[in-house]
């Protein structure tokens, strides 16, 4: 087995295993799209309306929610020593840590997507479009959310300082996932344009979130 | 058989063991007979064959609402009693309340489309079932989260009763919202307002719903106890090999 | 193959952790590194594996694989035991065997030779610290490499353990691999060369010559 392989391996068994985050994730997000009906009122047109946006914010805050020990677990039981010393290259390590955690905890929301999507009436077509923007987007939403993980390594209250970091970073997913996935909901928008945008953000952090997140480990470590 | 000697959990798996297969039997028996019931029974004027999800849908809103109860009564057994098995009953009730409840989210769901065109309204009683099933979930991942079985059941334990006090407050809270849900009508002061044809096969299938209920817990208490025996056997293991 | 370090310095968070440290250890050697708590023992094998950047000085490796660098030659096993404690015990060792290795490893046989073969399948929560420590060093057998940096090898571990690290140690020496070991107490390994780090951390003997390198 390879390196990265291996890393995938372990990196998803822990997920799905006992005291494993890929299921909270997924509830979190539930939980999350629940309270909004709560908060403005059960008005289905209105819940219809803001549907795509409520539920890409949820998926933004779910995606981020693990991410903080995805770094952390490894530095304290000291993997991450063992990982630094490696002949892998580091960004690789880092892009197969993102792949595990996409794959336990962004691709579940994808999947509870729809059927949240059923509670704030969403029609079949807006449900497929929300979908393939969530399925294009969350990656860029877990790679962009590793840089922050590896900032916040070494802190003890890494949770809070991580969701300060890497939000206002999401921004730019969140506005063209969000243009995109409303484009089946509210009149003749756009859908193209958006998506093309997304699919690029999406690439971009998949470049950038390893190196940057490597660079930081790096110099946390030190 | 008193009830202190249900907990040794020993004699509890003899009595399990015995008992499953009977109460197995017996549910499938009255599951017959409730279905046969159900189709024989007549469609509704207004929703025709349509109604027959109610068969499924209100005993499993039912049992998905005694499965909390039982898990709180266990709650009091954890936290208070400190019965030996009812930490086990509590962890092996939420699965199968939390699938009740499911299948009553869904039913009543498949049941909107055609009656209310919809799937889903922000009603109270609607609401209130998917925060009891979100609670559900959340113990299920209290459980899921801590490894030791100990520890695990007093968080669980509070949660239940915090959640016991939690959903009538819910539902209570919700109230104020807009009722598409039919109110009460099984039981009421001044009789039933269901048609006997359809009111009897419903009771039959209720009671059928509440067997399955109990054959599963059953079930799960018995593998929850044997999964408990693995972990001591392992711990054991790894103290012998030192 | 030969591991020196001329004249090496290390600085963390603005004090110098040693200086002016030269020592060489040589294959079938093994260089215990002694000295109170704080005098640097930990950061010196930081530093060898790179985890730590050198302050000043050279570390060299004369004879290894020059593709690799020293880390990617040697086994670190740190005061952290490295362990998911969900994984079982054999899960923990594959995935360690396949990060770090390139071939396949005899899982079975490392759990042998640290005698946690019987608790294979189990989660590594249910381990004793001993045992979590007994998993950490079958991690060296499952991945041959040449040098081996030890931090406080035989903490957690009892007798009888100590003993079957130490004849680890032995037959790895004696088929030309090395050793550095950072120790308090004795290592009970006959005559090993010794690296005392005490009065290095003293700011005033910041030009105190170290154990002079044995050539």
């Amino acid at each position: 087995m390879t390196p990265l392989a291996a890393i995938l391996v372990r990196d998803m068994r822990i997920a799905i295993r006992v005291g494993g985050g890929a299921l909270i994730g997924v509830l979190f997000f539930v939980v999350v799209v629940t309270l909004i009906p709560f908060a403005v009122g059960p008005d289905l047109p209105l819940l219809k309306r803001i549907g795509p946006a409520i539920l890409w914010l949820a998926a933004l805050l779910a995606s981020l929610l693990a991410l903080d020990r995805l770094f952390s677990s490894d530095h304290e039981d000291g993997s991450l020593d063992l990982i630094l010393m490696s002949r892998a290259p580091l960004e690789l390590v880092v892009l197969a840590k993102g792949v595990a955690h996409w794959l336990t905890t962004g691709l579940p929301l994808i999947v509870a997507a729809p059927l949240v999507g059923l509670l704030l009436n969403l029609d079949a077509p807006a449900e497929l479009t929300l979908v393939v923007t969530l399925l294009v987007g969350t990656p860029a939403l877990t790679f962009i959310g590793l840089i922050g993980a590896a900032i916040a390594v070494t802190l003890q209250r890494g949770g809070l300082l991580l969701a300060v970091i890497v939000l206002p970073l999401t921004v730019p997913v969140l506005i063209f996932g969000v243009a995109a996935a409303n484009a089946a909901v509210v009149g003749p928008a756009p859908f193209g344009t958006p998506f093309t945008i997304l699919c690029a953000l999406t690439l971009a952090s998949l470049v950038v979130g390893p190196f940057a997140a490597a660079a930081a480990l790096r110099q946390e470590m030190e | 058989m008193a009830i202190a000697d249900l907990a040794n959990p020993s004699r509890f798996l003899t009595l399990a063991n015995r008992s499953i297969p009977w109460l197995g039997g017996l549910t499938v028996i009255v599951f017959a007979y409730g279905i046969d019931q159900a189709m024989l029974a007549p469609d509704d004027y207004q929703q025709g064959a349509t109604v027959k999800i109610m068969f499924l849908h209100v005993p499993s809103a039912w049992l998905g609402m005694l499965g909390w109860g039982l898990m709180t009564v266990a709650a009091f057994g954890t936290l208070v009693w400190r019965h030996p098995l009812a930490d086990v009953a509590a962890k092996a009730a939420a699965p199968i309340g939390a699938a009740f409840t499911l299948l009553c989210l869904v039913t009543g769901s498949l049941w909107g489309r055609p009656e209310w065109g919809t799937y889903w309204v922000w009603d109270a009683r609607l609401t209130s079932e998917l925060v009891l099933f979100l609670l559900y979930l959340a113990v299920i991942a209290l459980w899921r989260t801590v490894e030791d079985p100990s520890r695990a059941a007093r968080a669980a334990a509070i949660l239940t009763l915090v959640g016991a006090i939690d959903l009538p407050i819910i539902k209570f809270s919700v109230d104020w919202w807009n009722t598409l849900h039919q109110g009460a009508s099984v039981f009421r002061l001044g009789g039933s307002t269901i048609y006997p044809t359809i009111l009897m096969p419903l009771l039959v299938m209720a009671v059928a719903f509440t067997l399955l209920f109990f054959t599963l817990h059953l079930a799960a208490m018995r593998n929850e106890i044997l999964r408990r025996r693995v972990r001591t056997l392992r711990l054991m293991q790894a103290n012998a090999v030192s | 193959m030969r591991l020196c370090a001329v004249d090496l310095a290390c600085h963390r968070g603005g004090r110098d952790i040693f200086t002016g440290l030269n020592f060489a250890v040589a294959s079938g050697e093994v260089l215990a590194v002694t000295g109170r708590n704080g005098a640097g023992k930990s950061s010196l094998l930081r530093t060898i594996v790179g985890l730590i950047r050198v302050g000043r000085g050279k570390l060299t490796l004369e004879g290894g694989d020059p593709e690799l660098t020293i880390a990617e030659q040697a086994h670190y096993l740190g005061h952290q035991d490295a362990l998911k404690p969900s994984l079982s015990v054999a899960e923990n060792l594959r995935f360690w065997a396949g990060f770090l290795g390139s071939e396949p490893a005899d899982i079975a046989a490392a759990l042998v030779t640290v005698g946690l073969d019987g608790l294979a399948d189990l989660p590594s929560a249910y381990l004793s610290a001993g045992q979590r420590r007994r998993l950490s060093i079958a991690r060296l057998v499952a991945v041959k490499r040449p040098i081996w940096l030890l931090d406080e090898p035989t903490s957690s571990l009892d007798d009888a353990a100590q003993n079957r690290l130490m004849a680890l140690l032995r037959s790895h020496v004696a088929e030309g691999g090395m050793v550095v070991a950072a120790t308090h107490g004795p290592i009970g390994l006959g005559g090993p060369k010794e690296l005392r780090l005490d009065d290095m951390a003293l700011p005033s003997s910041a030009t105190a010559a170290a154990e002079p390198a044995v050539p």
